[in-house]
């Protein structure tokens, strides 16, 4: 069975073109770029081509990029940074809808007595940025608030944010892991501090990350050790993965354009479909900006692991914010941050696209997923009326 | 992904006896909407009104929630309500195999919803649980909010299971799953309930030299007493070791807190259970 991957929210294809760029870097060219000798002084040569590649996707300067193990890391490193940056200052500040790999880090620091701030959102996912204008002061170290949702891919208002955080000497960090390679991003024009990204999600391996760190940020290093990274990050450079990535941000940069106009009609054309043939559903953060790849789609009285489980008896990869499928017992806090009702927090699917899915993967789904909805609804003993009404 | 048995699996895909019996002699209605699953149940007996002829369910709920329905209504069919009340969660899990351990509740709620059913046919006071919207009269104390559960219906579950972790009691009922503020209640309950029965000793070790002891003491000050100490804000500091006495100091919020004799005996009490029985816990300025 051919599997229709849209799931690329969780992690994507290595692209075959950035596979074939790193192959070489296993059995042949192994070096290690620190070396003194030829051999490993070529592949040097590679990493700075590699970095070079990250910073123009990003608008950035060469110097400015740090390799990191992978987009989690690259959090922790922003944020512990900031801290040991400014030890007096003992606040931070984030978001109700972040990655674990931020806001998990952000609880454990409130129980070591930072004073940590989770900006709300509404019912379609929008930051409430009155909150975050009367939260941030003085004692505020770092803002950390992600680019675009993993869970909806609601987009926050980035620069309009760092306008807010600037006005109290605060440095701003961004979780842009699903966004880079989405939206252009242009560093050298942006009030960010400090940006996350990672390389399974566009199309590089997975185990490579990057830290965005703008020039004259004071930064303390996570890993501590050699010299590697402008003694930024420590440890010898994963350097197959690191050309990988920047192979990868060149041909995101190069589809930017495919990603934004088929691969986001695609999207829209899905949702479209799937609301004119099921009944009582919603999109959640349907009304807002969103990365033009992600549909997260709450189906009324049935549950989302059985959905899941079922588009996989089909070849469908999808993933949900039903409590079921993690093994928590709510709903994703995403969901709940946004008020999503009961009725349907428990079956939201979502469908995350690239630019490898064709209209012929989004015809399979409309076609299998409706029946698939319905066999749940009769099974189950609330929404008969909403069956019997259609 | 869950690593569910091809029964569980089989159940799923192919759920016997879905659908509901119009004339039904029993219904049983357990879960909601907003616990993310629920079962109803429907029975019909034979004219004796002894055996159970006829099964149906309708679940709204996960693989496991539609798979251990399915597996309860065919155990059921063909006993008399004696013998189908005699079938635990732990029968519906191994008919089907076995669950994964997060989704013992699934089972639980297949042996509760049989148990509503058969009580009200009989016009008997309904179980106590809590989840049902039933709207019945629930008797003991509500202990999870989140997930409305009473203390009567977790002290069932936990001495049938034979459960010892706060955790576990969250996997088989949902009961802690929610904000997480009733898990200090079921640790109580644990303990009551458990109390009475052997249970299974953390692994001692018979003899202890002065160093093993107190890199014990200091491990599970680090691992078993300060993280639930942070959830309240408060900590605490290891001083000395002095023969069996663990001299600590409370910081933060248990610093100056009227219940740290509380909060000291409770320290004592886990580095009993975990290092040796004759320690004492004396709190000290520090």
């Amino acid at each position: 069975m051919r599997e229709i991957y849209l799931d690329n929210n969780a992690t994507t294809k290595v692209d075959e073109l950035v596979f074939e760029e790193m192959r070489p870097y296993f059995c042949e060219l192994y070096g290690n770029p620190s070396s003194m000798h030829f051999f490993g002084g070529q592949v040097q040569r590679k990493l700075d081509e590699a970095r070079n590649r990250v910073a123009a996707l990003l608008g950035a300067l060469p110097e400015e990029i740090i390799f990191t193990s992978c987009g989690t890391e690259s959090d922790n490193a922003a944020i512990r940074s900031a801290l040991e940056v400014f030890p007096e200052k003992r606040h931070i500040i984030t978001t109700r809808v972040e990655h674990p790999a931020v806001l998990t880090l952000c609880r454990n620091l409130s129980k070591r007595g930072y004073r940590v701030t989770e900006i709300a959102v509404d019912g379609e996912g929008r930051l409430d940025l009155d909150e975050l204008r009367s939260a941030v002061d003085d004692d505020t170290a770092i803002v950390s608030i992600m680019y675009a949702n993993n869970e909806t891919g609601v987009v926050f208002p980035i620069e309009e944010i760092g306008g807010i955080v600037k006005q109290k000497g605060a440095l701003f960090h961004t979780d842009a892991v699903q966004a880079v390679g989405k939206i252009p991003m242009d560093m050298k024009n942006s009030t960010v501090d400090l940006l996350s990204l990672s390389g399974h999600k566009l199309h590089a391996p997975k185990g490579i990350g990057a830290l965005y760190l703008r020039k004259g940020v004071p930064f303390r290093p996570f890993l501590v050790g050699g010299h590697q990274e402008k003694n930024r990050r420590a440890g010898t450079e994963n350097s197959a993965s690191i050309i990988a990535l920047g192979k990868a941000c060149e041909l995101a940069m190069q589809s930017m354009d495919d990603e934004n106009t088929r691969v986001k009609a695609l999207r829209d054309r899905l949702e479209k479909e799937i609301l004119a043939a099921v009944p009582n559903v919603r999109v959640n953060g349907g009304k807002t900006e969103r990365l033009p790849n992600t549909l997260s789609v709450a189906f009324e009285f049935v549950e989302g692991e059985a959905i899941l489980l079922l588009l996989n008896e089909k070849g469908v990869c999808a993933s949900s914010g039903s409590a079921c499928t993690s093994g928590s017992l709510e709903p994703s806090h995403v969901l709940r941050a946004m008020g999503v009702p009961f009725t349907c927090a428990h079956g939201s699917i979502r469908f995350s696209l690239s630019r490898f899915n064709t209209d012929d993967d989004v015809n399979l789904i409309v076609r299998e997923l409706p029946p698939i909805i319905h066999r749940l609804r009769e099974m189950s003993p609330f929404g008969r009326e909403v069956l019997a009404a259609n | 992904m869950w690593d569910y048995t091809d029964k569980v699996r089989e159940h799923f895909l192919n759920p016997r006896n879905v659908g509901e019996i119009k004339d039904a002699d029993a219904v049983g209605e357990v879960g909601s909407l907003a616990c993310g699953d629920a079962l109803k149940l429907y029975l019909k007996l034979d004219e004796g009104k002894e055996r159970i002829v006829d099964a149906k369910f309708q679940t709204f709920g996960c693989a496991s929630a539609i798979a251990s329905s399915s597996a309860l209504t065919e155990m059921i069919k063909g006993k008399t309500l004696d013998e189908a009340l005699g079938i635990s969660n732990q029968d519906i899990a191994e008919f089907l195999g076995g669950l994964p351990e997060e989704k013992m509740h699934c089972s639980v709620m297949g042996q509760e919803a049989l148990e509503v059913a058969i009580a009200k046919y009989k016009g008997a006071a309904v179980p106590v649980h809590g989840h049902d919207h039933e709207h019945v009269e629930m008797e003991g104390e509500v202990v999870c909010k989140c997930f409305g559960i009473t203390d009567q219906f977790l002290k069932k579950v936990i001495a049938s299971n034979k459960l010892h972790t706060a955790e576990q009691v969250t996997h088989f009922t949902k009961a802690g799953g929610g904000c997480g503020g009733c898990i200090p209640r079921i640790k109580e309950l644990i303990a009551e309930v458990m109390g009475d029965q052997p249970k299974e000793e953390h692994k001692k070790p018979a003899k202890l030299t002065n160093l093993r002891k107190m890199q014990l003491i200091q491990d599970v000050l680090e691992k078993e007493v300060r993280p639930l100490l942070w959830a309240d804000g408060g900590d605490l500091e290891l001083i000395d070791i002095n023969g069996n006495t663990v001299q600590i100091a409370f910081r933060k919020a248990c610093a100056g807190c009227v219940s740290s004799g509380h909060t000291a005996k409770f320290v004592e009490q886990k580095l009993r259970e975990y290092v040796a029985d004759d320690l004492m816990v004396e709190e000290v300025e520090g």
